[in-house]
């Protein structure tokens, strides 16, 4: 009980890849489910395991390394495989291979009827091994090697059905968008490694307060931001996300909403030394992370697809997390990745078991009224609509309340006026969402109609734990209590540690009331107006969007970022590439190779004309050799 | 006695013969046989400088020319009797497949 084991919790999911790769053909569709789910639900126990061992150890010491081996060694600088476990990567390995574990199973009943079935749980747990390196990697290169690791699978799960242009695209588009945040994140490093010597949370941290300064760290920090933008899907990285909801629903939930988009919120949390020793760099990602959760909301007012509206909500909510970041509150990033990862994996399974109950319907204009049909699944999105739209005692309104209470603590009324405005929009389309989709009056289509079943209970079961989650996960960060909440005080060894001790604005207690109030009446006026505007009298929602045309055209088009990147990215780069391939290479590289060809063709082309064939030839030749050498040494 | 230098002339005459023959004349056995003029003509030469020098050394080089004429002899008659069967001529102007 002494080793933690931690190797061995993405080690399971790495094992369960080369079995199914092995010999997954053997063990058929029941195998492949104990093995998927088996690896990934016993890795969630070794965590567990891992994390009660840290618990059990005094405050000061929890800080759990594990070295494996040395990956490289360059001069002074190594990389080692090895792995830590502290406060923060524990909350990070619990969501992942708790949320995991549950959405494997629910995986098993969504993905039951697809010929891919093995594929799919192959890619899943390669995703789960990635993740969990990631969370685990005691410096920033593993952390790098897990970043990857997660584009990839991505990537291959967007493109999951690629028979489908629509799904190859998007899946390309992600790994495309994601690779220019990468890059960032890789000049981050180097600048880390210039400055410091070293990759290793520990090295760098102690390092930095010293040897980097001014500019450069601004820089570096800028730079992983950069790269937090493109894996979390912030302006102006974030518009793969919308396009990943082309993948299946379990992945949507997994990687697209509770896991990987989460990891720059993660990686932001682990170097908030850096980020505390830049101010401009944490500005700047709080008013990122504030225009995004405002934009991202107001889009989501004008999509009718659910998954959309789920995905819009996501780079929504990820920027509420920056925001917390970047107002020097890491903890409450991290608190709201936490419940968000619980609400919004269940908003999209609960949304996967309505697609999958209406035949793969997924336009909210042909649904509503499903309430008593699928009682179940209406019920737990119930839980999770009222978690997001931070209705109180659910878990969303302690994290969304600490982001914003945060926020006006340390003076950025602007950030929290915005997080308040989005709160409200947050609350509108969510209700919106569940309006259009379980009341009402049914606009299915006939065959919908007659096909449509509550899901299995291998779907229905983790919903309800997820439901459970939604609600009771916040109780670990209830407001006014002293010397701060369980969850904050869990996290203390990470946050305060090093020599930046982070500034705390205490805010005196009615102030906090009064800002609790401020955001409990904007979601109650979120969810009325929504529940007025489209149940009670729906003509409302038609009039305000002819009166505001213009405005919806601009939401409905996205605020055509799409398009504009097209016009000013993709476009031009087309043209560059294309002029690349049309004069570069086929003219100047085609050229010189061919070139050298012809050159050689044309010279033996003319010394093969001496060569006749006849003997003749040959022999004046071979004669006028001789009188040449015999007239040469007579001379 | 003959001086050397008849003797010289003539083994050049003898020499530029066989050349020409070799250059001029389509016939395979023809040119074999002027190359054989080249070699005798070779042959005088040695003759008559091992007589002017009173040396052996120039009689002996003859018996081995003569040796390697009559080798390459059956060498070539045998290819030239292959090359008339294969084709039905001797003549080397209709046999010119080895070029570029």
């Amino acid at each position: 009980m002494h080793l933690p084991l931690l190797w061995i919790i993405p080690a399971l999911p790495l094992a369960a890849v080369l079995m199914n790769l092995l010999i997954g053909d053997r063990l058929g569709k029941r195998g492949t489910t104990v093995l998927a789910c088996g690896s990934v639900i016993a890795a969630f126990a070794f965590a567990l395991r891992a994390v009660l061992h840290l618990a059990a150890l005094p405050e000061a010491e929890r800080h759990v390394e594990e070295f494996c081996w040395t990956w490289m060694r360059v001069g002074d600088f190594s990389a080692d495989v090895s792995f830590l476990l502290d406060p923060l990567s524990a909350v990070m390995v619990l969501i992942v291979t708790g949320v995991g574990s549950l959405i494997h199973v629910y995986a098993t009943g969504y993905m039951s009827h697809d010929p891919s079935f093995r594929r799919f749980f192959l890619y899943l747990n390669l995703f789960m091994f990635a993740m969990l390196t990631l969370v685990l990697a005691d410096n920033y290169l593993l952390l790098f090697v897990g970043w990857e690791g997660v584009g990839l699978c991505s990537y291959l799960l967007i493109g999951f059905w690629y028979e489908r242009p629509s799904a190859a695209e998007a899946g390309k588009k992600a790994f495309i968008v994601n690779r220019i945040g990468d890059f960032g994140f890789m000049l981050g490093a180097f600048m880390l490694i210039g400055y410091t010597g070293s990759l290793k949370f520990d090295l760098v941290f102690a390092a930095a307060p010293h040897a980097f300064t001014g500019a450069a760290i601004t820089l570096a920090t800028l730079l992983m931001f950069l790269g937090a933008t493109g894996k979390s899907a912030q302006i102006p990285l974030f518009t793969w996300l919308p396009d990943a909801m082309e993948g299946p629903t379990p992945v949507s939930a997994l990687i697209h909403a509770a896991t990987m988009v989460t990891a720059g919120v993660y990686m932001l949390a682990r170097s908030h030394i850096l980020f505390e020793l830049a101010p401009v760099s944490m500005e700047v990602v709080a008013v990122i992370g504030a225009a995004t959760a405002l934009m991202a909301a107001t889009i989501g007012l004008a999509q009718n697809d659910i998954k959309r509206v789920l995905a819009y909500s996501t780079v929504s909510q990820l920027g509420y997390m920056f925001m917390a970041c970047g107002v020097g509150a890491f903890g409450a990033g991290i608190f709201h990745v936490m419940t968000h990862a619980f609400f919004k994996a269940l908003l999209f399974l609960g949304a996967g078991s309505v697609i999958h109950a209406l035949s793969d319907e997924q336009d909210m204009r042909r649904m509503g009224g499903l309430a008593p049909k699928l009682p179940w699944t209406h019920a737990t999105m119930a839980v999770a609509t009222l978690a997001i739209a931070g209705v109180p005692f659910f878990s969303g309104f302690f994290s969304k309340d600490e982001i914003l209470s945060s926020a006006w603590a340390s003076g950025h009324y602007g950030i929290w006026a915005v997080g308040i405005l989005g709160a409200a929009l947050t609350a509108f389309y969510m209700t919106r969402l569940y309006v259009l989709t379980f009341r009402g009056s049914s606009r299915l289509s006939h065959e919908a109609e007659h096909h449509l079943h509550e899901s299995p209970p291998s779907m229905i079961a983790p919903l309800v734990v997820l439901a459970v989650l939604s609600f009771a996960g916040g109780y670990v960060g209830m407001p006014f209590q002293e010397g701060g909440h369980a969850f904050e005080r869990w996290l203390r060894p990470v946050m305060e540690a090093g020599d930046v001790v982070p500034v705390h604005h205490e805010l005196s207690r009615g102030a906090e009331w009064a800002l609790i109030l401020v955001s409990v009446l904007v979601a109650f006026i979120g969810i009325g107006g929504a529940f007025q505007a489209y149940l009670a009298s729906p003509g409302i929602a038609t009039s305000l969007r002819e009166r505001f045309s213009g405005l919806y055209r601009v939401l409905d088009h996205k605020y055509w970022v799409d398009e504009v990147y097209d016009r000013l990215v993709v476009q031009p780069f087309m043209a560059v590439s294309v002029w690349l391939w049309r004069v570069w290479d086929s003219l100047v590289i085609d050229g010189l190779v061919n070139g050298v060809g012809y050159t050689l063709e044309l010279g033996s082309g003319m010394l093969k004309l001496a060569q006749t064939g006849f003997v003749g030839t040959y022999a004046l030749w071979i004669a006028l050799g001789v009188i040449a050498l015999f007239l040469h040494f007579m001379r | 006695m003959i001086p050397l230098s008849w003797l010289i002339a003539l083994s050049a005459v003898v020499f530029v013969i066989g050349v020409v023959g070799v250059l001029v004349r389509r016939n395979a056995l023809v040119i074999f046989m002027s190359i054989e003029l080249m070699l005798n003509a070779a042959n005088l030469a040695f003759v008559a400088f091992a007589s002017h020098m009173k040396s052996l050394d120039g009689q002996v080089f003859v018996f081995f020319v003569m040796t390697v004429a009559a080798a390459e002899v059956a060498i070539g008659l045998a290819i030239i009797v292959h090359l008339f069967r294969l084709r039905e001529t001797v003549f080397v102007d209709e046999i010119h497949l080895l070029k570029g």
